[in-house]
């Protein structure tokens, strides 16, 4: 048995909050800034995903855009969830609501794919005079949203779930 | 924690402490965003829309426009326009390019391209076709933009002076052509337009060169090898080789003319055909005359010379038929422009500076002791003929100052003279009675072979025994003279006797040179001895 987490759903929220606010700048600002012979590029996810798929690498392109877009969209989705069904002290599926925490948990890390594809990109990838990689500002808030996504769902007891249940029980 | 009254206050006191504490994360999280976004925001540049005749090497997301080879920006659509006739390409440029997007600025796609002797864009073979962004000047500040089909030949910033000239015709000239000073490279054309009377061309003079172009420059055509065919000879004329290939503008100012101010910006010149057009004088003095000929004027041309004893001092103008009322006669009218400022007084005063009188005084007086216009070949190969003013050994003509031009007397040309002798010896010449006189000949000739023919008849029936008489005394004369032949026999016989003789005398001489007692005497007898 573990000690019981302090101010879990105030915390889980402010973090949540967090991810999503900069969810926006994460997808929208390009996470990698590619300069080669010819030109130089700013690629945002999406953009990634989209060259991906026009070009032909289509298990790819799914791969990035479940890891980076997908999970931690419905991460966010069930956290939010899951808090509000605690915060609304539901009673709905507490054994559903459960398992879909742990699920959260567990997925959690592998949203930082794309974040460790451009870190290894721009470790490789310094042949000056041919091409150049560095990480743009949306690498930024991407890892911050994978991190605080983690947080959130770190700071989420899923005691919580069942205390509704008691007190509705009560 | 017993007392149930104050849970509320601690809880409170607790939460207002820790609802920042917690709460910081998203408010760091929102001014992370905000600030991301607002930098993004104030990172991204103006938009612009530029169009095109056709949308070739631009891609979107990834065509940059440049300038001086910076990026400054990229394109991130492109689209048809609505009518189809043009391509919009929508361009999203850095924040520093905004205050030079203005009237003036310009587009164009840079790719590579090979035109008027230089080669441009080999990079965009690697790199792709990029836009070429030149800034402009105005203050009017812009968005859409019409990109240009071909890259400005000079770009809006660098030093010098832009001209128009005016032209008859473009020759080989086209955006880009070389102008040339002193055979020097000294700028380009940058364009050229349809004028009403002919064509406006516009030319840039880089820095250097523009203090050069002066309010009195001329400007000529150096387009490719000038061959010209005229009175004095062939001429092959050019500027260079990349001018031989695409033609070019030269420049100069005339020689002797003295240091004149600078042209102003946009000053209008006329660009000639050649040097020599573009270089002559302008003469301001001019004095017109109509000469009359009555002979065939083919190899005059309009611009031929007029010469005095070898000096240019005219040219001639309009050659054109007139008919001479009531005479019966076509002549050829020639005018000429005469120049006094070419001839001098001989007490120094430029002719110019005569009056009127004083000049119609001294023409009379030229007139009067016999100078006179005639047409000269100038070169019998070519046949091209020139306007010579010389003295002839003629009188009675005067100037014509009623006509309009004044009318100058003229002498009929040497040759023409020559012609007009040779055509009276050819008359004479067909008077005599050819015809009559081959038949008389040929009389005289039959009578001779008559002669002949007798003479011959006659005497070879004579010679033919004379000949076997001739043969036979040569033949006995031989007879006679060879070595058995008795008279040969008899002469040596005789020869022998005259030395037996000669030897018989010897012997009576020696005797009686011994004895001369002997011829009174006698011999004596033997046998004392």
């Amino acid at each position: 048995m573990k000690p019981r987490k302090p101010h879990s759903l105030r915390r889980t929220w402010a973090f949540l909050v967090a991810a999503i606010i900069l969810y926006v700048p994460a997808n929208v600002l390009p996470v990698m800034h590619t300069e080669w012979l010819s030109g130089s590029e700013d690629d945002t996810i999406l953009s990634g995903v989209i060259y991906l798929w026009s070009s032909g690498s289509w298990p790819l392109a799914l791969v990035v855009f479940v890891a980076s877009i997908s999970v931690p969209l419905l991460k966010m989705a069930a956290l939010a969830f899951l808090a509000a069904s605690v915060q609304l002290r539901s009673t709905w599926q507490p054994r559903q609501r459960a398992r879909l925490y742990r699920i959260v948990e567990l997925i959690g890390r592998w949203s930082m794919l794309d974040i460790y594809v451009t870190a290894i990109l721009v470790a490789l990838v310094q042949a000056k005079a041919l091409a150049t990689i560095h990480a743009g500002p949306g690498a930024l808030a991407f890892a911050a949203v994978v991190v605080l996504t983690m947080l959130a769902a770190m700071s989420f007891d899923p005691r919580l779930i069942w205390d509704a249940q008691r007190h509705g029980s009560r | 924690m017993d007392p149930a009254e104050t849970p509320e206050a601690v809880a409170a006191s607790r939460a207002r402490w820790s609802l920042p504490a917690v709460w910081l994360v998203p408010l760091v999280a929102a001014l992370l965003a905000g600030w991301l976004g607002v930098k993004a925001v104030l990172e991204r540049g103006p938009a612009i829309t530029i169009r095109f005749k056709s949308a070739d090497g631009i891609e979107a997301g990834k065509t940059k426009l440049k300038y001086k080879n910076v990026q400054i920006g990229i394109v991130k659509s492109v689209a048809l326009s609505p009518d189809l006739k043009e391509v919009i390409a929508t361009a999203e440029l850095v924040k520093d390019a905004k205050p030079h997007l203005v009237e003036d600025t310009r587009f164009w796609v840079v790719k590579p391209r090979i035109a008027a002797g230089t080669v441009s864009g080999l990079d965009t073979l690697l790199s792709g076709a990029y836009i070429g962004v030149d800034a402009g000047k105005s203050g009017k500040s812009r968005r859409e933009f019409a990109g240009l089909d071909a890259p400005p030949v000079v770009a809006g910033d660098s030093p010098g002076a832009l001209l128009v000239l005016h032209a008859a015709s473009a020759g080989s000239l086209e955006v880009g052509s070389p102008v040339f000073f002193r055979r020097l490279p000294a700028g380009q054309v940058t364009g050229c337009e349809l004028d009403p009377d002919g064509v406006k061309v516009s030319v840039f003079i880089n820095a250097p060169f523009d203090q050069y172009v002066t309010s009195n420059a001329r400007f000529w055509h150096a387009s490719g090898i000038e061959v010209k065919l005229d009175a004095n000879g062939i001429r092959v004329d050019t500027q260079s080789l990349v001018s031989i290939l695409i033609g070019g503008v030269a420049f100069d100012t005339p020689p002797g003319t003295t240091a004149v101010a600078r042209a102003a910006a946009s000053t209008e010149f006329r660009l000639f055909e050649n040097p020599t057009e573009a270089m002559k004088n302008p003469e301001a003095d001019k004095l017109e005359f109509t000469m009359l000929f009555n002979e065939s004027v083919r190899g005059l041309q309009p611009g031929a010379p007029v010469d005095f004893r070898g000096i240019t001092v005219g040219e001639v103008g309009a050659v054109r038929m007139q008919m001479a009322p009531g005479a019966g006669e076509v002549l050829v009218a020639v005018q000429a422009t005469i120049y006094p400022s070419r001839i001098e007084w001989q007490d120094g005063v430029r002719s110019t500076a005569g009056s009127r009188e004083r000049r119609r005084r001294f023409i009379d007086a030229l007139v009067a002791s016999g100078m006179r216009a005639q047409l000269r070949p100038a070169s019998l190969v070519t046949h091209q003929l020139y306007l010579a003013l010389d003295f002839f050994p003629v009188k009675g003509a005067k100037v014509n100052w009623a006509a309009s031009p004044p009318q100058l007397p003229t002498q009929k040309a040497t040759l023409v003279e020559l012609e007009t002798a040779i055509g009276s010896l050819a008359a004479k010449l067909e008077k005599v009675p050819l015809d009559d006189l081959a038949g008389d000949l040929r009389q005289t000739l039959q009578s001779a072979q008559r002669l002949i023919d007798h003479i011959d008849a006659e005497v070879a029936s004579e010679v033919g025994p004379t000949l076997a008489q001739a043969r036979k005394t040569l033949a006995s004369a031989d007879r006679l003279l060879s070595s058995d032949s008795p008279l040969q026999t008899d002469s040596r016989q005789a020869m022998r006797e005259v030395a037996r003789a000669a030897q018989a005398f010897r012997v009576l001489a020696d005797y009686l040179e011994r004895h001369p007692e002997a011829l009174l005497v006698g011999k004596k007898d033997e046998g004392t001895k």
